[in-house]
């Protein structure tokens, strides 16, 4: 994981010079889709390293320990070895984490041991993040306790849609506190802040505040990881680079499931943030079903012949 | 590079496009690419070589056209402007829809083929200029099914010539025929000599679309075959697309001739960017702006002016975006930029930086890696020129973007006008009071709102100034290869004798010319005797000159209160104009008997059609709206009729009343300012208008007023660079010289010959109408995209 951010102190002003708009964005986003491709092995290496990086997740409430160790011995291996064999692929690859609920971190950091596969808890009432913010605080402390070295954090939602920038500040500043020497990192929950605008202000904030990552959705907003909003939220990691020399991840989360659309983010993500983003330290897949779809088009590339997807071993 | 190197390096690779099936295509054509004349297709014996520009490897040989050839593709197309304006509409209709979907069917062909043949990327053409191109087809199908509905006045005009530039080869092909043909026109078009391939490969398309023989005629050939085309006689129109030094010999070899004509020229565009834009979004803009199409692009937006406070964040960012440029194959599909057209454009690309340099800008250029063969150059930026600069002035036609900063929107417009040119502009800016005020404010016949290098067949498409005239696409686009049905054949105006002229001593008048509002002895201090029908001397006028004309030119230039009038105020003020007239009603007729000798009936005639003109554009005055169009993105683009600015007017003899009044009420009320030399022969009927004027609350400087000779007056107005547009109604001789003195500045011209100028009939198309407005206005076309 990328060393700590700091954050810097809240500053308004670079609140309120934000402009979006977005019908340049999406013309951006539209044409970037026909501006790169990969083909080849060229394209078959890029999906190795999309599934390096994703967080592999499980955010169910009927989640159990058997289900955990599976999803995690798939993150230890998440394609089959044969495989990458035939890929001539020399490295040990695995998935960037694990993505669970409090409860299940423990299952997963002893499913995982020896694989050097980080924990990630989400936290803080995720997905609303309604409840008591002293519970929220405790929650942190708990999971961090419990082995999480990352915390996904879910953002007062009620700041952003009411324009009190210094509020969010505050309260991402307790979580950052509380996480301790885990990393945070900070959903935005952007399918329900309103506008392009709104969802740049509050990157900005959470970056200020010292966020680690800025993550799109919990995943269960009825819009989540897109494109559009991708590139907007890193061009403000890109502007808070730029000002601060302090280096944010990101991860589009919720709705990524096939490997054609996880290249065109990373197309983008070299594009616009450059290629110093294309690892796991500094991006992330939060994301379920995209592995099975990746290793179905490895297989492809390998055999040249269309692979199902229940050739490949379930997460 | 292995599989595990790649995954550590994250690098693209090559993505090459397929074009073995185009090269197939070039082989089987090994002995020479032929004209495509009447449905035959015609060896020639002069041959010139085509290249590909990225590579340097020979296509082809394309046919040379001869004089002889260009008579026969002209007899050809003429011969099928009979079957093929006689196709009802749907049967034209149903012909272009077959095309669009042929094109549509072969469209990665065209577009690989496209690419070898011009250099530019395979993700423009692929992306860009095919589909846009079957667009193109498409939406005029549309307008051939409703032309008789749409337009019930218009008929088509007959054969037409076409000559089209090598940057966009088969965008500007669709953008020249479709229209054409939807009008029911037949063409002979001649691509340009270097990018022939794809209009070859459309002529089979046609072919094989079955269209009826000689309706599209592809004459291939070069500079001199497109000189045949331009001076036939038997051509009706030409439409152009190209160098603003050709367009205006195109104009100087037409004038006179009756030739409808449309202009595409070039460009020196601005990309306006306020302080409180979205940067990011303003750097990809320039990125469609400058560096499509390597920058060969009439619209290119070429000149950045920049809010001085954001400038130095926002050439970071130009800078860093161009870091991850990539340059070369143009088949590969991961290109940026592909090849510049040829060897000669690229040393005059190297050539004007050199000189730009030289006078003191400083250059910065991308580290790109470029290929080692081929005609290709870096992305460059173009800082601290001045604005005699050659880079700021100067249509480049390459990847060099020239920067400038200003400090407030008047500045921006200040700076953005500040050129020859006046094709596009690019705004950009959050604000948007601030974007629609500065749309309005730059000389330009399109405009983009944080948008830029946008194109579709729905709008409108073309320039104003030096960047030509006429519009492409739209409804507007239509009316170009459309011309006026003749109504009631013209009524010669007898000249009968008055019985007698009443011999009665009045006050003697002066009559002066009137400029700036106000009464002007002419500058020479002469004045001429002016003379009855029956040669009695009747009174004198001022002898104006080309001083007189300088003054008010400028009277009018000065006036700028006029255009911004509500159209309401401009209708009142007509009307005041028509009320203060029909005061003077016994004046004006008893004078027109006494002067030209007509009887009292038609002197009466004359005069009530000279008022209810007036009401005429009066009423239309705020009813000659624009339109909305609706290209497939979200987007609102305003076709806004706005004032051509300065308009002389050159009026005839011929009723010399009713005459001034028609050419004056329609310039007038589009918001122009006019500069109206009145009938040589009767000049006193302007004289006393003035009085009229004065008592109807016209601006000063709206109408100016100056008597003298037609040649030594019209010449001036001609050659007069702040002159904008050009009426003359004189005899045809004197509309060719005015037409070919307009050249210079490429100011509109509307001439006798050209419409329906019939004056003493009441019938809604006879010496008044939308014609007459149309004239009298340019279409911008403003793109506003939206979304938050």
């Amino acid at each position: 994981m990328n060393k700590q951010v700091t954050g810097i102190p809240f500053n308004q002003a670079w609140i309120d010079e934000i402009r979006i708009n977005l019908s340049a964005a999406l013309r951006r986003v539209d044409t970037l889709k026909s501006r790169r491709t990969v083909k080849k092995t060229h394209q078959a290496a890029w999906l190795l390293k999309a599934v390096s990086m994703i967080d592999l997740t499980t955010l169910s409430g009927d989640d159990t320990q058997g289900r955990v160790r599976r999803l995690c011995l798939k993150a230890a291996n998440p394609v089959r070895k044969d495989i990458l064999q035939a890929l001539g692929f020399e490295q040990k690859l695995t998935t960037g984490a694990v993505c669970v609920y409090h409860e299940m971190i423990a299952p997963a950091v002893k499913a995982l041991e020896g694989t050097g596969i980080p924990v990630a808890a989400v936290s803080t009432g995720f997905p609303a993040g309604l409840s008591p913010f002293k519970l929220r605080l405790e929650e942190i402390k708990a999971s961090v306790q419990e082995g999480a070295s990352e915390i996904d954090i879910v953002i007062s939602r009620r700041h952003v849609l009411t324009g009190n920038w210094a509020l969010l500040y505050d309260e991402l500043c307790a979580f950052k506190e509380a996480c301790g020497d885990a990393h945070m990192k900070s959903i935005l929950a952007v399918g329900q802040l309103g506008s392009m605008t709104k969802v740049a202000k509050a990157s900005m904030t959470a970056m200020m505040a010292g966020s680690d990552f800025i993550k799109t959705s919990t995943g269960m907003e009825a819009v989540n990881a897109t494109l559009p909003v991708s590139l907007i939220m890193i061009r403000m990691i890109r502007e808070f680079y730029q000002r601060t020399g302090q280096k944010v991840g990101y991860k589009p989360a919720g709705g990524i499931s096939q490997a054609k659309d996880a290249l065109h983010y990373l197309i983008m993500i070299k594009e616009e943030l450059g290629e110093g983003w294309l690892n796991p330290e500094y991006f992330r897949f939060g994301a379920s079903s995209l592995l099975n779809d990746i290793e179905r088009q490895l297989e492809h590339h390998v055999t040249g012949r269309y692979s199902a997807s229940y050739r490949h071993p379930l997460a | 590079m292995n599989i595990t190197e790649i995954f550590n390096n994250m690098s693209y690779g090559d993505a090459p496009e397929a074009a073995d099936y185009v090269h197939k295509w070039l082989a089987k054509h090994k002995e020479g690419f032929k004209l495509y004349s009447g449905g035959k297709w015609i060896q020639t014996g002069a041959k010139i070589p085509s290249y590909n520009p990225a590579t340097g490897e020979k296509l082809g040989d394309i046919a040379a056209a001869s004089k002889e050839d260009v008579d026969r593709a002209v007899k050809d197309a003429a011969a099928a402007h009979k079957i093929w304006s006689a196709l009802s509409d749907h049967a034209r209709a149903k012909h272009l829809y077959r095309l669009t979907r042929l094109i549509q069917k072969t469209a990665r062909f065209i577009a690989v083929l496209e690419t070898l043949d011009n250099g530019k990327t395979i993700r423009e053409t692929r992306d860009i200029d095919i589909p846009l191109a079957a667009r193109h087809f498409s939406h005029h199908a549309g307008w051939a099914q409703i032309a008789s509905s749409e337009f019930p006045d218009h008929h088509s005009i007959g054969v037409v010539g076409q000559i089209i530039p090598w940057n966009f080869p088969f965008l500007m092909l669709a953008w020249k025929i479709a229209p054409a043909l939807a009008a029911g026109n037949t063409v002979v078009l001649k691509p340009a000599e270097s990018t022939s391939l794809t209009a070859v490969f459309f002529a089979e398309l046609c072919e094989e679309a079955g269209l009826p023989a000689g309706v599209v005629n592809i004459i291939t050939g070069a500079g001199d075959t497109g000189s045949f085309i331009v001076n036939h006689k038997d051509i009706k129109k030409i439409a152009f697309t190209g160098s603003t030094a050709v367009g205006k010999n195109i104009r100087r070899a037409t004038a006179g001739t009756g030739k409808k004509l449309t202009l595409e020229l070039g460009g020196k565009s601005p990309f306006i960017v306020f302080d409180d834009a979205d940067l990011d979004a303003a750097v990809e803009g320039l990125v469609d702006a400058i560096w499509f199409n390597q920058g060969q692009v009439c619209c290119a937006g070429s000149r950045l002016l920049v809010e001085e406070s954001v400038e130095e964040r926002l050439i970071e960012k130009i800078k860093a975006r161009l870091k991850n440029f990539k340059i070369g194959s143009p088949l590969d599909k991961s290109m940026d930029m592909g090849a510049i057209i040829d060897q000669k454009q690229l040393r005059r690309i190297q050539d004007m930086v050199k000189a730009g340099q030289e006078e003191g800008a400083e250059i910065w250029q991308a580290d790109c890696t470029l290929p080692e063969k081929g005609c290709f150059y870096p992305p460059t930026l173009v800082t601290g020129a001045g604005s005699d600069n050659i880079l700021m002035r100067e249509e480049i036609f390459g990847p060099v973007l020239t920067v400038m900063s200003f400090r407030s929107v008047s500045e921006a417009v200040l700076l953005a006008n500040n050129t020859l040119y006046g094709l596009s502009a690019s705004i950009y800016s959050e604000n948007i009071n601030r974007a629609l005020e500065c749309s309005n404010m730059v000389k330009a016949g399109i405009v983009w709102v944080n948008t830029t290098n946008q194109f579709d067949a729905a709008c409108g498409f073309g320039g104003v100034k030096e960047s030509g005239f006429g519009r492409e696409g739209a409804k507007e686009g239509m009316y170009e290869y459309l011309t006026l049905k003749s109504g009631a054949a013209a009524k010669a105006v007898k000249s009968k004798s008055s019985k007698n002229s009443k011999n009665v001593i009045g006050i003697d008048r002066t009559a002066k010319n009137y400029v700036g509002g106000k009464q002007a002895r002419p500058d020479g201090g002469n004045t001429v005797l002016v003379h009855a029908h029956d040669g009695r001397a009747v009174g004198r006028v001022g002898e104006g000159s080309r001083k007189d004309i300088r003054n008010a030119v400028e009277a009018a230039v000065k006036q700028t209160s006029w255009a911004a009038e509500t159209a309401y105020n401009r209708a009142q003020i007509l009307y005041y104009i028509a009320e203060n007239l029909s005061v003077r009603a016994d004046e004006f007729i008893r004078k027109l008997v006494d002067y030209t000798g007509v009887s009292e009936t038609a002197a009466r005639e004359e005069f009530d059609l000279s008022i209810s003109r007036l009401f005429t554009y009066a009423a239309w005055a705020d009813k000659f709206d624009g339109l909305v169009h609706t290209p497939p993105v979200k987007n609102v683009v305003l076709a806004v009729n706005e004032p051509v600015g300065v308009v002389g007017i050159i009026c005839p003899d011929e009723m010399p009343l009713l005459s001034f009044v028609s050419l004056i009420a329609p310039v007038l009320a589009m918001g122009n300012r006019a500069v109206v030399v009145p009938s040589e022969a009767y000049p006193l009927f302007a004289t006393d208008f003035y009085q009229i004027l004065d008592t109807s609350d016209l601006p000063a400087g709206a109408l100016n007023i100056i008597t003298g000779s037609y040649d030594a007056l019209g010449s001036t107005l001609a050659s007069h660079d702040g002159v904008d547009a050009l009426w003359c109604f004189t005899d045809q001789e004197k509309a060719a010289k005015i037409e070919e003195l307009s050249a210079d500045n490429l100011k509109r011209t509307f001439v006798k010959n050209t419409i329906n100028w019939t004056l003493s009939s009441n019938a809604s198309n006879s010496g008044q109408g939308t014609e007459y407005l149309r004239a009298a206005t340019s279409v911008k076309n403003i793109w506003l995209p939206y979304g938050d």
